[in-house]
């Protein structure tokens, strides 16, 4: 046992010394969240807008003034012709146009009825949707204002309620996610490439031959990252609650325990692939390419599962990530207990069981 | 000149010896390129719906009929009451509940006013919003029918009434994989220009050849260039097998020249790999140049407008945007291939990254020191 905590405090050590990977280490968690809780959002916000205002009277002015008074709008230019959208279009900060035709007020008054049209660049498609229908509730409210000594007969009043979330924000949807991510990046990676690290500079040797039993060797490595990934869990849980205002809606202690629970797949993962590789490269592109890119891929934190070909979703099935996603998700936002998400633990401890036997099926004392 | 050609030799001698890292080198992106499209796609559609129908009435069953038929929605099942409903919900089986109350046909008749519930799972918030948005609209229009179907003619004067009609340019279908291809193009051609350029350096210095460079009387340009020249060829290439691509597989043929294309692409990755190089000299080992190389492109690709729209960020975060050379790759990347943009459209963009590209290339140079 003493021996084994010796080999546990050589580790630390080695982790310890490299004082910029460490920084990356506890950075990467922080500036994630800050990114992902600040900076994306897909609110519309200060969009550019061009106007061709073909009637210039007093309707299409009190139109113009209310788009530039809302939040959702910024008027770059009002041109005369239509022909010069395309131009504005070219530069790329206009992503909508409205266009007046002219006579409007005059239509407007006399027939009852004009035309207004929209033009949005779509090559976002989602945020032309979305500024579409923001233009049109603009247009409509000037409308509603226009009509309001008339009451509508018929009235059909949706009542929209947003669950767990009323304002919209990105928050709830990604904190699980970089949780996922920041795991599978310091479990996986940093394991697979110190271990590799002994083989390829040939320290491996040393240990093997020690009285020290080799599958102690492999664990002790991994425990110092089991460690260093708590630390990350509590960060990212901290700054969440304390900057982001998402509070845990579910138990803190079976967080944890799941948590626990999917950094030690994690491990399992990296020694796998330290058992299968021989050099720091390989083990970096495998655990880059085969494990984080999957992860965030097929977790369903930035892309939608239910969107991807069928193939894709049998995929995204064996990927622990989307699991631990799922199982963080019910217990932080929906505040379920354990028998809402038995289902996912089971099926992650399965996927540890299986990679920790074919790990120890695998795993040589002796070097090639 | 003649050293400069030497280096070339050996570094493409290097570059070619390894054949695995070739392969990744080249297979890698056009894998990430058939895969990341079919993935990414942000289209919301497939939003499951429940409906709980407590009038089970001609109106009721009119609407729910609309709605299912838009093609945004799913009907996953009927609920007996809300409390079941959520049940769906929470177990994600269901992203909408629509609650229509008893009485619904007869009380819109008699009172002029009803109101149906709608519950929404927000925990994905773009989903949530356009999902309202889509309800929000299927309900108005069916409103307006029953209106016209209710009211005699004449009974009240026509209300003034503004005719909205959109028109969607450069992308009608709104096709979203018309819009991830040329953004995963410009990440493709980042990552194998940075990451490529600061680990083939780190590698020299961790197995020690650099040792035996340093004390040749190559000049520190000699050296940078060398290196620089292999992998900006080799960028060139992944990028044209990355156009090739987005043809064969999604049909996207860019609108612009390829000329424009082509002279962008050249400028960035020099500032891309300037980049590498600086890195590169800050780090001993691979390990560290991995991590640190990773953690600047995560931060890059996050706020280089891949995802989410630049203009809806705060202002702090526009402002880091503003320094960032992957959000001028991907947005010239649409702004040609997508819309057509010409020479004088991107030269804004292309004067940004041609300052990059020294500066960035010029720190490297001095910070490199042959001395240890």
């Amino acid at each position: 046992m003493t021996q084994f905590i010796t080999f546990i405090k050589k580790e630390f050590y080695h982790v310890l010394r490299d004082r910029k990977t460490l920084l990356i280490l506890f950075g990467m968690p922080v500036v994630q969240i800050l990114i992902f809780g600040f900076a994306l959002t897909n609110e519309v916000k200060n969009s550019k807008i061009v106007i061709v205002d073909e009637a210039k009277d007093e309707a299409s002015a009190e139109i113009i003034g209310k788009i530039e008074a809302s939040r959702y709008f910024e008027i770059e230019k009002v041109v005369a012709n239509r022909q010069q959208i395309e131009a504005v279009f070219k530069e790329g900060k206009v992503k909508v146009a409205l266009l007046f035709p002219a006579n409007f007020s005059k239509d407007l008054q006399h027939q009852n009825k004009a035309q207004v049209q929209i033009i949005a660049d779509a090559t976002d498609p989602n945020n032309a949707t979305a500024l579409t229908n923001y233009l049109s509730a603009i247009i409509q409210d000037y409308q509603s204002g226009l009509n309001q000594t008339r009451a509508v007969p018929y009235r059909i009043v949706p009542e929209t309620r947003m669950l767990y979330n009323p304002q919209l924000k990105g928050a709830h949807n990604f904190v699980p996610g970089v949780m996922a991510m920041v795991l599978m990046l310091v479990c996986v990676m940093m394991t697979a490439i110190s271990i590799v690290k002994e083989k390829e500079t040939g320290t491996m040797e040393v240990l093997l031959v020690s009285p020290f039993k080799p599958v102690l060797v492999i664990l002790s490595k991994a425990i110092p990252y089991l460690i260093l990934s708590l630390f990350n869990v509590g960060s990212i849980l901290l700054l969440s609650v304390f900057v982001l205002d998402l509070p845990i809606n579910g138990s803190l202690l079976l967080l944890l325990a799941e948590s626990t629970l999917f950094i030690i797949t994690c491990l399992t993962l990296g020694i796998f692939i330290s058992i299968k590789t021989a050099s720091q490269q390989t083990a970096m592109l495998i655990s880059l390419m085969g494990m984080l890119l999957p992860t965030m891929l097929f977790s369903g934190f930035m892309f939608p599962i239910e969107n991807m070909p069928f193939p894709l979703q049998v995929i995204s099935n064996i990927i622990p990530a989307k699991w631990y996603y799922i199982i963080v998700k019910a217990i932080m936002i929906k505040g379920l207990g354990f028998e809402a998400i038995w289902k996912e633990t089971l099926i992650l401890l399965g996927i540890t069981i299986f990679l920790f036997a074919i790990s120890l099926k695998s795993f040589k004392i002796r070097l090639a | 000149m003649r050293t400069i050609l030497f280096l070339l030799q050996k570094e493409f001698r290097q570059i070619f010896r390894n054949k695995s890292i070739l392969a990744i080198i080249l297979v890698m992106p056009v894998m990430q390129l058939i895969i990341m499209p079919l993935a990414a796609d942000y289209e919301v559609k497939n939003i499951n719906l429940v409906v709980v129908d407590h009038d089970h009435s001609t109106y009721s069953r009119q609407l729910i009929s609309k709605i299912t038929a838009s093609g945004y929605f799913r009907l996953t099942d009927y609920s007996a009451s809300f409390k079941e409903a959520m049940q769906y919900i929470e177990s994600d089986q269901a992203d909408l509940v629509l609650e229509i109350p008893h009485g619904f046909e007869k009380d819109l008749i008699r009172e002029d006013e009803q109101q149906l519930f709608i519950a929404v799972n927000a925990i994905n918030g773009t989903k949530a919003n356009l999902g309202g948005a889509y309800i929000g609209q299927i309900i108005r229009a069916f409103n307006q029918d029953i209106r016209l179907e209710l009211l005699q003619p004449g009974r009240i004067n026509p209300l003034p009434t503004v005719e909205i009609a959109s028109s969607n340019w450069f992308n009608p279908l709104m096709n979203y994989r018309v819009f991830m291809v040329p953004g995963i193009l410009a990440i493709l051609v980042t990552m194998v220009g940075g990451f490529l350029t600061a680990l083939n350096i780190v590698r020299e210095k961790e197995v020690g050849t650099i040792e035996q460079i340093n004390v040749t009387p190559i000049r520190k340009h000699h050296f940078i260039l060398g290196k620089l020249i292999p992998f900006w060829i080799l960028g060139n290439v992944v990028f044209s097998i990355g156009l090739l691509v987005s043809w064969l597989i999604y049909g996207i043929v860019p609108l612009g020249s390829l000329g424009v294309l082509y002279s962008f692409v050249t400028v960035y990755l020099l500032a891309v790999m300037g980049l590498g190089l600086l890195v590169s000299t800050f780090c001993e080992t691979q390990q560290q140049a991995m991590f640190i190389m990773f953690f600047l492109m995560m931060i890059f690709i996050l706020m280089g407008g891949l995802f989410t729209p630049i203009e809806s960020m705060p202002d702090w975060a526009r402002g880091v945007a503003a320094f960032n050379p992957v959000s001028y790759l991907i947005s010239v990347m649409r702004l040609v291939i997508l819309k057509g943009s010409g020479f004088r459209d991107i030269l804004p963009h292309l004067g940004i990254i041609a300052c990059f590209a020294v500066v960035l290339n010029t720190w490297a140079i001095l910070n490199y020191k042959k001395t240890t």
